[in-house]
């Protein structure tokens, strides 16, 4: 599976990057399973994604809970509670 | 009518009004976001997400125009870097009567602050800084809760 992941506001300045192209294994089948595999091997990602109640996210442009299944995803977005208006 | 609007253009306030009022509507509600100018801010930039943003802003007014029975619903919201005193959002509601022009309008921009995708940083002297989701704002958009 091949993922696009899009990061916003501190948590793409804490990662580094605003986009990046992901294969992870079948076994990551939801968003925290995501987060949590990105985080294992990069101290960077870690780091951003250190505080799980600070974040949100997006799979294929809907908002979903962390906990909502990848399913057949083929973006998923991180970021922080929204601040607009 | 529906209008939904993403862009780093100024917002014209005048401009904004006469398309919403350009209806028919016997009622139309306002509602103007502007950078402050009270907290030594000089410079507000909203980051969005390109897409998901303008789908979010149109669900939203979708959902107003069915529970108001509204002739038209207009939400601009600008991006990128802005200055204290320029308009950050303007909502605009049409309706036949008062009552659901006004609801609808608080309805827009209490639910635009929780569920659209932008986000605010600060910028003061050398420091900046991103802004933090408020609590009153959740309980806000709770009250809408159909």
């Amino acid at each position: 599976m091949t993922i696009e992941l899009l990061y916003f506001a501190w948590v793409r300045e804490r990662v580094g990057k605003a986009s990046e192209t992901v294969s992870p294994p079948a076994e990551v089948t939801t968003v925290a399973e995501l987060i949590d595999w990105l985080a294992r091997d990069s101290a960077v990602h870690a780091d951003a994604f250190v505080d799980r109640a600070r974040l949100r996210a997006a799979v294929d442009q809907t908002f979903v809970p962390l906990d909502a299944p990848l399913g057949n995803a083929r973006e998923v977005a991180i970021f922080p509670p929204v601040t607009g208006g | 009518m529906i209008a939904v609007t993403v862009s780093p253009d100024v917002i014209d306030a005048g401009v904004e009004f006469a398309a919403i009022s350009a209806s028919g509507a016997g009622g139309v509600a306002t509602f103007v976001g502007l950078v402050r100018s009270d907290d030594n801010v000089a410079t507000l930039s909203l980051e969005h997400y390109p897409g998901a943003t303008e789908a979010a802003l149109q669900a939203l007014a979708e959902q107003a125009v069915t529970r108001w029975n509204l002739i038209g619903a207009r939400i601009t919201h600008r991006v990128e870097d802005m200055h204290p005193g320029d308009i950050v959002v303007f909502v605009g509601t049409a309706a036949r009567h008062r009552g659901a022009a006004l609801e609808a309008c608080a309805f827009l921009i209490d639910r635009l602050k929780t569920e659209a995708p932008f986000w605010k940083k600060e910028t003061r002297g050398e420091q900046t800084s991103w802004v933090e989701p408020r609590g009153s704002d959740d309980a806000a958009a709770a009250r809408w809760k159909a």
